[in-house]
């Protein structure tokens, strides 16, 4: 196993604008990184480019010191020791679940004891292990999600790769299949590479996030530093549900802001040049003082109420409460903290 | 570096390539030189002679009226069936559909056979059911009338199947909405449905009319008895009366053939022009309509018009068969069965024509079918100009009618094949040949269809599973159209053993297919053995249609032919 190494990858398809451009990212070894972006960002382009089932236009891929792809040359997938959770499962209709699973071992020629104690062991890890005759049709979605998975357990691969595998599950699988993933990345160390629109989703099971938008990376970090110190008003509107301010900054504060400095930029416009904050919605506290808003919305989402607060310029900050502001009601916040964009 | 690959390609690098040079050694070579013979024939004065003489003019004019009348024929009767099994409730509609599509599949020369034997003085069927016309009152099938008449009944399912497609597309939501909105049964039928239904009615149309354009069993077998050539029939006459300038001759006329259905097509395409209705909805009209009392009207139009189609000429067919000597009244004590015995076991003749129609239809199947799953992969992957291009090369030689082909491949096999010096002109590899060319779009049309249905990522987890491109072929992709692969054998099959045209004017001594040996006996007087083998060929069709379907429940839509 090593370390896999994207650099300066890009990917025309011919439809003018570039799928991927000029995307740099290391994937430490053993690590478990989310590519997380809108749909229609790149991010599956970037995946199947480490597989291997498109090559760059530019740019190139490494495993360690090996050469996966660059512009001119490809290391055709079969050839590359890795496995992939597909969105749609790809199980194959016509072969058992023992045999969906143990197909890769098949294609390496491993003895027929190997393959069948390799098969129980991935299937046990899954907890499909009685499963092993049926047919991929007779199973539900989480169980043909958990084959998919023991499929990528049986051989040791050096790099993990999953495609949104967990959009067409409901609410309650997709806890419990992130639990499956957690601990199949704990057990196997393998490198993984996991796609998704769901940021939840990415927050909770990756070591690192790495957020694109448009075919470009836009920074990559642990979950927590991305959460809490986004780079760029799009990585701050993408990541949580916070609320972008456009402010009139005086120069010489730092990127982290209190309230004692923000206070009198919102009571009064200072000069100094505009500059986004980003103000989380956990930060903000509804008191008798502070700044005046008008509540805009007030929507119950069953633990508490989502509010969309209006400043006098029209801005608008995001925040939840335990009680009922009617709509039209002025309410005084305080803002604990916000982060310079 | 060792296992590296040019990128942007999942397939091996020869396979395109191979499928390129089996197509232009099956369509483009052939076509292309029919083409140059044509040019030459125009530059060297030939053509002059075939353009001015009346037999041209003639048989252009014979082939245009059948095929015109031909194809109302058809219209009518694929309508009235079209329309009946598709959107109201009258009982057993699949088996009316299916008996009413048999007639496609059985071969012309063999309707046509059943249907002279159906008619006229000498009709076994007539003499022996006391009904028959006076002997030397003329065979009315025998006239520009009866070849159109067969022309309706042979195509008919073509506009059926068109028109029945059209149908299911019509949404069903839209027929309620206009019954929602106060209209009747039969105006809502009027205003919504006949419109929606127009474009697969005129596409039918076309299909039907470009087939009788390039039938030959039919106008052969009633056409030539009273000296009325059609196009198709010409050539093989001209072929028959071998000359030096034979060639020039048949490429020209091959030419006229062409540009008739170009014709008929270009008419398609304006009639259908501004009737590009989308359909928007929820598809599936299927039994929109309740007939009610009128079935007892309906369901017995349909069994007399399946009656005559199908159940009368198959009797006198039977009946020819079975009658012991020709202008025998057929009795229970009279029938026998010599004929049967005489065509499987004693007549070398129709034993070598069975042993080459199984031979080639088995070759031209399986042969078909492998290069069909690799053409098909090639062309459901790569989505670009080129793979579009060898797509359409491979629909032409189906497309145009067989005659065409036959001449194509004649011009470019009669003379000997440089390096190997082997003349393929006279075996049986010429026919093998223009059968792949023929019929390589019917065998690839059910595994294009089978491999869209697949899901990409089924084959890029077997290739991140290691396997290489004979293994993915070997475990994934051929189990997986493995039943569109069957019914693609089957079809194949099905059509080559039945086939007449081509071979018509390909076969020479020792390599006479099924086909040529009913028309050839039926020519000589062997009437009673032309019906024996008939029946058999007959049989033989309706169990395969049956196999198929019985497949057709595990088969991707559009892939039997009849089923929609």
């Amino acid at each position: 196993m090593a370390k896999l190494i994207l650099n300066h990858v890009s990917k025309q398809f011919g439809t003018g604008r570039p799928a991927v451009a000029g995307l740099s990212l290391d994937v430490r070894e053993g690590g478990f990184l989310a590519l997380l972006g809108p749909s229609g960002c790149g991010k599956t382009t970037v995946l199947r480019m480490i597989a291997g089932f498109e090559a760059p236009s530019d740019g190139a891929i490494f495993l360690g010191e090996r050469l996966l792809a660059n512009a001119a040359q490809s290391l055709p997938p079969e050839r590359r020791n890795m496995a992939m959770v597909f969105q749609s499962y790809a199980l194959w209709p016509h072969m058992s679940v023992a045999d969906n699973v143990g197909y890769p071992l098949k294609v390496r020629g491993v003895s027929r004891e190997t393959y069948r104690n390799r098969i129980r062991e991935a299937l046990d890890t899954v907890r499909l292990a009685d499963h092993a005759e049926r047919r991929p049709a007779e199973l539900s979605g989480g169980q043909r999600q958990r084959v998919a998975l023991a499929r990528c357990l049986v051989t040791e691969p050096d790099v993990v790769l999953l495609d949104e595998p967990l959009a067409n599950l409901d609410r309650h699988l997709r806890q419990e299949m992130e639990e499956t993933f957690r601990e199949f990345h704990q057990r196997s160390g393998a490198t993984m590479v996991y796609v998704t629109h769901d940021q939840s989703e990415a927050m909770a099971l990756a070591t690192d996030v790495a957020v694109m938008s448009q075919g470009k990376l836009l920074q990559v970090a642990p979950p927590e530093e991305i959460y809490a110190r986004p780079e760029g008003r799009l990585v701050g509107s993408l990541i949580g549900r916070g609320s972008v301010l456009s402010l009139n900054l005086p120069g010489g504060l730092p990127r982290k802001l209190t309230w004692e400095e923000l206070r009198p930029v919102l009571a009064s416009p200072a000069l100094g040049s505009t500059a986004d904050i980003l103000v989380r919605p956990e930060d903000i506290a509804l008191s008798g003082e502070g700044i005046a808003t008008r509540v805009r919305s007030s929507l119950y989402e069953g633990e508490r109420y989502s509010l969309i607060l209006e400043l006098e310029d029209g801005q608008i900050l995001r925040t939840f409460s335990r009680h009922r502001p009617q709509v039209g009601d002025v309410v005084h916040v305080t803002i604990h903290s916000a982060w310079r964009l | 570096m060792h296992g590296y690959v040019r990128p942007g390609n999942s397939q091996p690098a020869w396979l395109f390539p191979f499928i390129v040079s089996v197509v232009v050694v099956l369509s483009v070579l052939p076509l292309a030189r029919l083409a140059v013979t044509g040019i030459t024939a125009f530059a060297d004065g030939g053509a002059v002679a075939v353009l001015t003489d009346r037999a041209l003019w003639q048989a252009t004019y014979y082939t245009l009226v059948t095929a015109v009348l031909g194809t109302l024929i058809s219209v009518l009767i694929g309508s009235l069936f079209a329309f009946l099994l598709t959107l109201t409730d009258i009982p057993a509609k699949g088996p009316l559909s299916f008996l009413f599509v048999l007639p496609m599949m059985i071969p012309p020369q063999v309707t046509a056979l059943a249907w002279v034997q159906m008619s006229g003085p000498s009709s076994p069927l007539l003499k022996a059911l006391g009904i028959a016309p006076p002997l030397g009152s003329p065979q009315p099938l025998y006239s520009l009338g009866g070849i159109a008449l067969l022309y309706g009944v042979q195509h008919a399912p073509l506009v059926y199947l068109a028109l029945r497609a059209g149908l299911l597309g019509v949404p069903r939501d839209g027929i309620e909405a206009a019954r929602l909105s106060g209209a009747p049964a039969l105006r809502t039928f009027r205003d919504i449905v006949l419109p929606l239904a127009l474009p697969g009615m005129i596409a039918g149309a076309a299909i039907a009319f470009v087939s009788c354009i390039g039938n030959f069993g039919i106008p052969a077998i009633l056409g030539i008895p009273a000296s009325i050539y059609t196009l198709a029939t010409l050539i093989f006459t001209k072929f028959a009366a071998f000359t030096d300038r034979t060639f020039g001759e048949v490429a020209v006329l091959s030419g006229v053939i062409a540009l008739i259905s170009v014709a008929g097509l270009a008419v398609q395409e304006r009639a259908l022009g501004g009737r590009d209705y989308r359909i928007l909805g929820q598809a599936g009209a299927a039994t929109s309509f309740q007939v009610g009392w009128w079935r007892f009207l309906f369901v017995p139009v349909l069994l007399i018009v399946l009656f005559f189609m199908l159940v009368a000429p198959f009797f006198a067919l039977l009946a020819g068969a079975l009658v012991p000597a020709y202008g025998v009244p057929l009795t229970l004590e009279t029938m026998s069965f010599n004929a049967f015995q005489e065509v499987l076991l004693r007549q070398t003749v129709t034993r070598t024509a069975f042993a080459n129609s199984l031979f080639l239809a088995t070759v031209t199947a399986v042969g078909l079918l492998c290069l069909s799953v690799l053409a098909g992969y090639v062309l459901t992957r790569r989505r670009d100009v080129f793979a579009r291009i060898v797509a359409s090369l491979i629909e032409i030689p189906y497309a145009l009618p067989g005659i065409i082909v036959a001449v194509a491949f004649i011009l470019v096999f009669a003379a000997p094949l440089p390096v190997f010096n082997v003349t393929l002109y006279g075996t049986i590899w010429i026919i093998l040949l223009a059968y792949f060319a023929s019929f390589f779009a019917v065998s690839l049309k059910p595994v294009v269809s089978a491999y869209r249905q697949l899901d990409p990522a089924l084959e890029e987890a077997a290739r991140l599973a290691g396997a290489g491109f004979f293994r993915r072929l070997k475990d994934i992709l051929v189990p997986l159209v493995a039943p569109a692969a069957g019914a693609s054998v089957i079809l194949v099959f099905l059509i080559a053993c039945n086939e007449l045209t081509v071979s018509a004017l390909l076969w020479s001594a020792g390599t006479q297919t099924l086909g040529v040996v009913i028309y050839n006996l039926d020519d000589s007087g062997g009437s009673d053995l032309a019906s024996a083998l008939s029946v058999l060929v007959v049989l033989m069709v309706v169990v395969m249609m049956l196999l198929l379907e019985w497949l057709a429940k595990r088969l991707p839509k559009g892939v039997v032919p009849w089923r929609s």
